[in-house]
């Protein structure tokens, strides 16, 4: 269940199911090597990590199962994925770049 | 600037930067903008319907016959794509008095950059907003001269421009486009600072741009009628950051703070010719959107010769490129890489030199006199606006202030 702080601050927790909104666009900057994620007025530069989490915010998948998935693909504890993971959706939710 | 306007989402493993691309604040990394810039400024006329004299556009208007071709505004998109440009701001003047905005932001789309529409919003109707949704518009910013519908109108000079600008913020966010709301604050509307706030939240705005107005152009010639005082501006920038904190995940809040009362100067541009151009409606291509101010410059043209050769290689650009053209006390200064001495037309304006340091640094021998003068001019009640349209331009032009002279 998403829960909210008043008026409508997305909490993060394992069931949310984060999603982008449609604004907006994870794009491949090949000119610089990197990934970007492109929103009104602003450049983000998520790392190698940070897009592996965001190709799996679809909104069919919650937090647990991204947690999940990145766990087996890098074969690393869960519970230390969990933190890094909430830590990372909680803050682009303040920002606006995750719903859920 | 705040510290805010560089937030960043750190963890341990997962880092996102956030990178400012227009001119609001500068945060950009050296490796980032070491070859092409983020954003683009494509100042596509100086025709405007509103006549606001807090504008920033310089005095002498660029006329319609002079404006470039669509094909030439076309082809800066595609150059701009291919050099590694990620964002437009498609702005003015007001954008929309282009009929041929369409094809000029289908190109923005097919060169797949990130297009921001930076408009007055007075004469877009729905239909139009549709068709430019479709063809890949990414964001739409309306500006508010107030949020007394009164007041607003008084100082864009236009009647009944409220209702229509809510007309189309509405139909932004019906159409899923993200909105921001663009705050021009000064003494004759900063006390609805807390109130824009809610009105942004009710529009469902994702953004609200905070832009304390900055003094070049229009603005710099209503100055008088246009800065706050030094409490009116403290009060201001504590009730946002308080708001920002509050609305966390629901509306994002950028700030650009009037720098007549800092201490340290604003990393202009985040540098000049460091991650930022500006096109004119006729073609000139600047650093920032003020640098005609510097008459030592002369500005290439994209109709003469490529962007990214301009970008590179022209001497305007290179100009106060790095740091490598600061004097004292820029040049020893431990924040030199941090705010690049502020900026060059500020310089160049209040001190008569653009190498300068900016006036607004508290090391700049002009400072002490910059402040008195924002001081006394604040405490003064405010002069009557000489709006901005083509009549006025030319009597404006005469009546621009001479510089200052430095502390003895």
């Amino acid at each position: 269940m998403t829960q909210t702080t008043s008026p409508a601050r997305l909490i993060v927790v394992g069931d949310t199911r984060p999603h982008l909104p449609a604004y907006l666009k994870l794009r491949h900057d090949a000119g610089r090597g990197r990934w970007i994620l492109l929103a009104p007025e602003r450049v983000l530069t998520p790392d190698d990590t940070a897009v592996s989490v965001l190709k799996l915010c679809d909104g069919q998948r919650t937090v647990e199962d991204i947690v999940e998935a990145l766990a087996k693909e890098y074969s690393a504890p869960a519970d230390v994925i969990r933190a890094d993971v909430l830590d990372l959706l909680q803050g682009l939710a303040d920002k606006g770049y995750i719903k859920g | 600037m705040t510290e805010e306007l560089r937030t960043n989402g750190h963890c341990e493993t997962l880092v996102v930067d956030d990178e400012p691309t227009g001119g609001v604040s500068g945060s950009a990394s050296e490796a980032l903008c070491a070859r092409a810039p983020v954003g683009l400024l494509a100042e596509l006329t100086h025709r405007c319907p509103l006549q606001c004299g807090y504008c920033s556009n310089p005095i002498e208007l660029e006329r319609v016959n002079k404006e470039l071709s669509t094909e030439m505004w076309c082809s800066v998109m595609k150059q701009a794509g291919e050099m590694g440009i990620l964002q437009v701001h498609l702005s003015g003047g007001e954008p929309t008095a282009r009929k041929d905005l369409e094809q000029i932001i289908s190109a923005a789309s097919e060169a797949g950059l990130y297009s921001n529409l930076i408009t007055a919003a007075v004469t877009l109707n729905r239909p139009r907003l549709e068709d430019l949704a479709k063809r890949g518009l990414d964001h739409v910013q309306i500006s508010f001269q107030d949020v007394d519908a009164e007041n607003a109108e008084r100082i864009g000079a236009y009647p009944g421009a409220t209702a229509k600008k809510l007309d189309v913020a509405r139909w932004v966010t019906e159409l899923g486009l993200p909105l921001t709301v663009n705050a021009p604050i000064h003494r004759q509307n900063i006390h609805n600072v807390g109130r824009y706030i809610e009105l942004a939240i009710k529009l469902g705005a994702q953004r609200l741009e905070i832009a304390h107005v900055q003094y070049y152009g229009w603005a710099y010639l209503n100055r008088a009628a246009l800065i706050p005082t030094y409490e009116q501006t403290i009060q201001s920038i504590e009730l946002v950051e308080r708001e920002r904190e509050r609305l966390k995940g629901v509306l994002t809040i950028d700030m650009v703070v009037p720098d007549y009362y800092a201490k340290r100067p604003k990393p202009c541009m985040g540098g000049w010719a460091k991650g930022f151009m500006n096109i004119t409606p006729a073609g000139k291509v600047l650093p920032c959107h003020a640098a005609e101010t510097i008459k030592t410059l002369s500005f290439d043209n994209v109709q003469d010769r490529p962007l990214l050769d301009i970008w590179l290689n022209s001497d305007p650009f290179n100009a106060f490129r790095g740091t490598d053209w600061m004097k004292e006390p820029c040049r020893s200064c431990a924040f030199k890489e941090i705010d690049f001495g502020g900026c060059r037309c500020q310089a160049m304006a209040i001190t008569g030199n653009a190498a300068n340091t900016d006036p607004a640094c508290a090391l700049s021998p002009y400072h002490g006199e910059m402040v008195a003068l924002a001081r006394a001019e604040a405490a003064k009640p405010p002069t009557p606006f000489v709006y901005r349209n083509p009549r006025n331009a030319a009597e404006a032009a005469k009546a621009e202030q001479r510089p200052l002279v430095p502390a003895e």
